[in-house]
């Protein structure tokens, strides 16, 4: 346990130690809340909910998590110190997750400072609070699934760039999977049943069914066991690839 | 302290380490020789836990390093090759994180770290961060880091790599001072730092252990041991020659030029016994006026080519 408090300490620290971390929560205040007015025209809208704010989360996640976690591993094998992490009395669980658990951290902070967004619906309304609350939730799951899926592709290259491109790939399919047009477009060459399985691997399908007040024990299984098994490949992958 | 058993490492069907075995008592002070690509950092890679062995094992303080790498983690300090750490911290931070991932508490911690400073070196850069610093100060870093818990064993890749050579001199004190309470391997290209630090020295050549023993006994090998050198003015005559070449043991004798003005004698022994003696009292018999004279122990770079390279062809 000490292990763990003093990895994702030192990784919060990396994370703020370097300028990076200011530029990418004000990308994050800027896009998230810059897609709720003007692409998703708020104000005309005439509700006092977060719904189209949250609309846009699995789209921005794409771009937003796996620049947060890009670096985690690839950075660390670059550099020459993933020797000098793992010998230290460090396990490789400990280490994964402490890096995964630290990048959850700093996402979270981004996410709990579009607080103005939530005082701007209460001043303008009355809006439901169960809702908002597990939109958040929702989408705090959904940014784990993807930071683990970019854990995964940061400990498959050296070079961050790629570990980047790989990851948004990836979280493209499966946010892919669950979109309306998407899915469409699939029904009409397969069976509807084939769409439905497919689907229910997207991260759009859980998250919309979260943001809607339901906290459903199908999708928080779906996260956590996204979440779960990207970190357990990430394992598998830094054991055979960390000495290259 | 560490028993090396037959450990093995093989890349695909490229054998990186071919079984390996070696013991390392307290107070020795092991270097591990060889040619680029040798193996030997893999081999230290393996006994600090970083890669696991094809097979074989090894243990240290007693602790297998398949079944219970954390022991054996806990009981050696490692310094990776080029000293590798997280450069965007200071030094002091830096070593505050190895203190809390070694499980030390606040007051410990404080103390470890204010000691290790002070061993070596570094309060000066201590709220610098890493990637402002020199070479010098980076390893004196990577050893800060590998000492903070005071382990029993040693394993330094490369300590002197890249440092100038009062640093290096700072650095070899430091290993020898550190000798007598802890079993030390560290790996090195450069012979003259293995002559003057080692105690005993390995030499792997592709994978394989080639030599194992003192440098003293390492010397041995060359065809310059117990050769005796001397320094004439003038060109020691046919007649000096024929009695040196005719003397008990000698295998013949050779000058040449020295460049200071001087000529150097070579007289080679047979069987590389000891001569010096015989020719020392031949030379006073016959009242040869000689500048200097001694025993060549031997060079260390063809005891070293001999081994790793003569071998290839």
């Amino acid at each position: 346990m000490t292990q763990v408090k003093a990895l994702i300490k030192r990784e919060l620290m990396a994370y703020f130690y370097s300028p990076v971390a200011y530029v990418f929560i004000v990308i994050f205040l800027l896009s998230t809340v810059g897609t709720t007015f003007f692409l998703g025209n708020f104000f005309e809208s005439n509700q006092a909910g977060l719904e189209i704010f949250f609309l846009f989360h699995p789209w921005l996640f794409l771009f937003l998590i796996p620049a947060v976690g890009m670096g985690l591993w690839s950075e660390e094998r670059n550099s020459g110190t993933i020797e000098l992490l793992f010998t230290l009395p460090v396990t490789m669980l400990q280490a994964v997750i402490s890096k995964f658990i630290a990048g959850w951290i700093f996402i979270g902070i981004a996410l709990l400072l579009t607080f103005p967004m939530v005082l701007t619906v209460w001043y303008l309304g009355d809006p439901d609070n169960g809702i908002i609350f597990t939109s958040y939730l929702g989408s705090f799951l959904m940014a784990g699934a993807y930071l683990a899926i970019t854990c995964m592709t940061s400990a498959l290259s050296r070079n961050q760039v790629i570990s980047f491109i790989l990851s948004v790939i990836i979280c493209f399919f499966l946010v892919l999977l669950g979109w309306g047009v998407f899915t469409n477009i699939l029904s009409q060459a397969f069976p509807v049943w084939l769409v439905d399985v497919l689907s229910s691997f997207s991260f759009s399908t859980h998250f919309k069914s979260i943001s809607r007040g339901i906290i459903d024990s199908r999708d928080l299984i779906f996260f956590l066991s996204i979440i779960c098994g990207g970190l357990l490949i990430n394992a598998v992958i830094l054991d055979a690839k960390k000495a290259n | 302290m560490i028993e090396v058993n037959q450990i093995t490492k093989k890349y695909g069907s490229y054998l990186a380490v071919d079984s390996v075995s070696f013991q390392v008592e307290k107070g020795e002070i092991l270097g591990f020789l060889g040619p680029n690509g040798a193996g030997k950092s893999t081999t230290m890679k393996m006994l600090s836990c970083f890669i696991t062995p094809t097979s074989g094992t090894a243990s240290i303080v007693g602790k297998d390093i398949l079944k219970d790498p954390l022991a054996v983690r806990q009981n050696i300090g490692y310094l990776p090759e080029s000293a590798p750490s997280y450069q965007n911290m200071t030094v002091s931070e830096f070593l505050n994180f190895v203190a809390s991932i070694r499980g030390f508490d606040d007051r410990e911690k404080e103390n470890r770290i204010e000691g290790i400073i002070g061993v070596t070196s570094l309060e000066e850069a201590r709220y610098q961060t890493i990637d402002t610093l020199s070479k010098g100060y980076k390893q004196r870093v990577g050893f800060a880091q590998a000492l903070l818990h005071d382990p029993p064993v040693l394993i330094l890749d490369e300590p002197t790599d890249g440092l100038d050579p009062n640093q290096k001199r700072e650095v070899r004190n430091l290993i020898k001072q550190m000798s007598r309470e802890k079993a030390i391997i560290l790996s090195t290209h450069i012979l003259e730092e293995m002559e003057a630090v080692c105690t005993r020295a390995i030499i792997i050549d592709r994978g394989k252990i080639v030599a194992n023993g003192s440098p003293a006994d390492l010397l041995k090998e060359s065809n310059m041991h117990n050769v005796v050198t001397m320094k004439t003015k003038s060109s020691p005559d046919q007649s000096l020659n024929d009695l040196l070449v005719e003397l008990p043991g000698v295998a013949g004798a050779e000058t040449e030029e020295s460049g200071d003005g001087l000529f150097l004698t070579r007289i080679k022994p047979e069987n590389k016994a000891d001569i010096l003696s015989e020719v020392k009292s031949l030379l006073s018999d016959k009242k040869v006026d000689i500048e200097e004279i001694y025993r060549e122990k031997g060079f260390m770079d063809e005891v070293f080519w001999n081994l790793t390279h003569g071998g290839r062809n």
